[in-house]
């Protein structure tokens, strides 16, 4: 009796080896690692799930802004699980640290590709960052959703930009400060790095053709605390307005050095396109107050989608917590990646792309359209002023999307800025 | 005019910050031989200690009394840090004295533990400290000079800090023997001194200036598990290019950075500015090896 049991095992796990061994596309490593990969494609495709990756930095400098973009795109996929999933599946995600470490993002994201085998990744913030996960996308022909806002010039078919291009941030809020404030003299002022330099460019040539003056030009180190001398360098330059493309930490003791050497928002106008509601949580509302912003998206933004965003980011994270434009982009690609996928009726990443093209979704800032040329999103742009609670209040709008136009073709002042 | 002046006055509130953050350096590096990369993880330990402070203030203190928190800030990041350099340097520092390259891995090892430690408890986002009511806004001296509290306030701590070091060092019993035990160890200990005891307070006390260090930033920026890393550079240039183990030397060579990267940054910009210094520095380090101020012992020549 007990040697039939065990005779009737073992030629069943014999089966079940041989069996798993087919699955792995022929491959004669062994039954045991054919059992794994086995595994792997049938949470990937089969009836257990759909693997996707959320790769961001949960560790090192870049935590600060990415963890809560993290948040927000498990946020999604626990609301799309709830509400019965993709083509009937459950979305598994595959969390990943890149450790604000660019190098180990494209590691990252290879072994989230190859092993994890998941179907799309969301994740990056730093412009690093997505430059080193792009070849590795396009290598495997897999696809990033990235939800930050960046320096345009770039447009990937293996990525979607969920963030606003420079024409969707910089270049209206040029405009905007030039025309409708009738700012005529700019400062720039940014952290060294790809970012604040490709915006600065661009804002100069515009600056040249739509007559206003750039009157001083500084950069300082990620992570530069001691602001004083550029300080004296504003105030001796008189502009009408500092174009602040700063980062990070910097941002905090820019700031509060500034309102020490006794220049408020009333005196000398600053415009920041890094600084939303979470770094005003940490540099202080009342150091912040009255200066402007310019982004897609605000915690206050006016939509019915919002409202219920909102809540249930806080219900889920807590009530102190705030949204922001990168939070909104980040819930917001899942969102258009599930739509996609559903259009499609595949995870493949050929058809998705396809399906993708021209798609809308109502996101929490508005209607947003995948421009099929570029795989940018439109948008709505925003002017905003910090107020004393912390939050930020639009007063100027585009009203309608705006296009995305990565390579800045329709504008007559841009010709060859992107060589 | 104005510009002048104005600048003058950012070049010695640089150097006071830097001279605030060499000085618990100046000591360890300089008189105690140990590179010790978790400097920067003392300064940040009292940051957050002058951040946990300001806390219990708000929740248990009448509002009132708020504008005092920074006051009790002060003392309570210099003992929060020295107790912890205390036992650091008993667990850790003293197993590694005469061996620079140790005790160079191993306190940046500690540094990176802190840190972590601190994402661990405060979290990974910078916090912010409100700075009190009576240190925000300026002196206007006239309508284009404006000398910020803060910075007054900061020159202000590190003259007292420098006078208290100053008279610890060179006018107290303990002071006394701290320099008999870095100058010449085994006399010292022949003498009768516990060089045991004098180490471990010599680089408290080292530490603890850090805290006050840490409790100083808190008024000019954001207070994050990295915050000591940026300094830290520039303090090892101050105590290198000052010269190792005196006390005026780590003045001279504070001033000299501080006021050099000033007017290099105005000159130029933020980050040619440091590149310049740096290069001075190199330079001037080819000249004189010993830094500005070298401290004459046959103990040292070795």
């Amino acid at each position: 009796m007990k040697n039939k049991v065990w005779k009737g095992t073992a030629s069943l796990l014999l089966a079940l080896c041989l069996g798993l061994t087919g699955c792995g596309n022929g491959n004669n490593e062994g039954a045991n690692e054919a059992s794994t990969n086995a595994t792997a494609n049938a949470s990937a495709d089969g009836e257990n799930g759909i693997k996707v990756g959320v790769l961001h930095s949960l560790s090192g400098t870049m935590a600060i802004s990415e963890v809560s973009v993290k948040e927000a795109e498990m946020m999604a996929i626990d609301e799309i699980n709830a509400a019965g999933g993709v083509l009937g599946k459950k979305i598994i995600p595959v969390v990943e640290d890149g450790a604000s470490d660019w190098p180990t993002f494209a590691e990252k994201a290879r072994k989230l590709i190859q092993e994890d085998k998941v179907v799309t990744v969301f994740g990056g913030w730093t412009s690093s960052s997505r430059k080193t996960m792009l070849p590795v996308f396009e290598e495997l022909n897999s696809l990033l959703w990235y939800p930050v806002q960046y320096e345009g010039l770039e447009s990937s078919p293996n990525i979607f930009y969920t963030g606003a291009t420079t024409n969707q941030q910089i270049v209206p809020a040029v405009t905007y400060l030039a025309k409708d404030l009738g700012k005529k003299k700019f400062y720039l002022l940014g952290s060294d790095y790809v970012f604040p330099r490709t915006a600065n460019k661009i804002i100069k040539a515009q600056l040249a053709s739509e007559g206003g003056e750039m009157v001083g030009e500084e950069y300082t180190p990620l992570g530069h605390t001691d602001y004083s001398t550029i300080i004296s360098k504003i105030k001796e330059a008189k502009p009408d307005v500092v174009f602040n493309t700063l980062n990070g930490d910097s941002n905090v003791a820019f700031f509060k050095q500034l309102k020490d050497a006794g220049i408020s928002s009333k005196d000398l106008t600053t415009l920041s396109v890094s600084v939303a509601e979470e770094e005003i949580r940490a540099i202080g509302a009342d150091v912040l107050e009255g200066h402007l912003t310019a982004w897609n998206y605000y915690q206050t933004t006016d939509t019915p989608e919002n409202k219920a965003f909102v809540a249930n980011y806080k219900k889920a994270y807590g009530e102190d917590r705030v949204t922001a434009d990168p939070i909104e982009a980040g819930y917001t690609a899942v969102y258009l990646w599930k739509a996609a996928v559903e259009k499609a009726g595949s995870t493949d990443v050929d058809k998705v792309k396809e399906a993708a093209k021209g798609l809308e979704w109502t996101a929490p800032e508005g209607k947003v359209t995948i421009d099929g040329e570029n795989q940018h999103i439109s948008k709505v742009v925003r002017i905003g002023e910090v107020q004393a609670d912390g939050l930020i209040k639009e007063v100027w709008s585009t009203g309608d999307p705006v296009k995305p136009d990565p390579y800045l073709k329709g504008y007559e002042w841009a010709k060859g800025l992107s060589e | 005019m104005d510009v002048i002046l104005l600048q003058i006055f950012n070049g010695l509130s640089v150097s006071s910050i830097l001279l605030l953050i060499a000085l618990g350096l100046a000591i360890t590096f300089g008189l105690m031989k140990v590179i010790n990369m978790a400097h920067g993880e003392l300064i940040m330990i009292g940051a957050y200690a002058t951040y946990v402070t300001q806390n219990l203030f708000m929740e248990y203190m009448p509002a009132s009394s708020f504008g005092w928190y920074f006051i009790t800030a002060i003392p309570v990041s210099f003992i929060v840090a020295f107790v912890f350099g205390f036992v650091l340097e008993g667990v850790l520092i003293r197993f590694l004295y005469g061996r620079p390259l140790d005790s160079l891995l191993a306190t940046w090892g500690i540094g990176m533990i802190l840190q972590q430690l601190a994402r661990t408890l405060f979290g990974a986002p910078n916090v912010g400290v409100k700075s009190p009511e009576w240190l925000n806004g300026g002196w206007a001296v006239t309508e284009g000079l404006v000398l910020p509290y803060k910075r007054l306030f900061i020159i202000g701590l590190v003259a007292v800090c420098l006078l208290c070091m100053f008279v610890y060092i060179y006018r107290s019993h303990t002071g006394r023997r701290m320099r008999a035990v870095m100058q010449n160890r085994e006399m010292a200990s022949c003498l009768g001194i516990s060089t045991r005891r004098v180490d471990a307070m010599t680089f408290a006390v080292g530490s603890g200036i850090a805290g006050i260090a840490g409790c100083a930033l808190t008024l000019l920026g954001p207070i994050g598990p990295a915050i000591g890393t940026y300094y830290i550079i520039d303090a090892f240039m101050v105590v290198v290019l000052g010269g190792v183990g005196k006390l005026v030397g780590t003045v001279a060579g504070a001033l000299g950075i501080g006021l050099t990267n000033t007017l290099f940054e105005y000159w130029t910009t933020a980050s040619l500015g440091k590149v310049l210094v740096f290069l001075l520095i190199v330079a001037f380090l080819q000249w004189r090896p010993m830094g500005l101020v070298a401290v004459r012992s046959r103990s040292l020549d070795s």
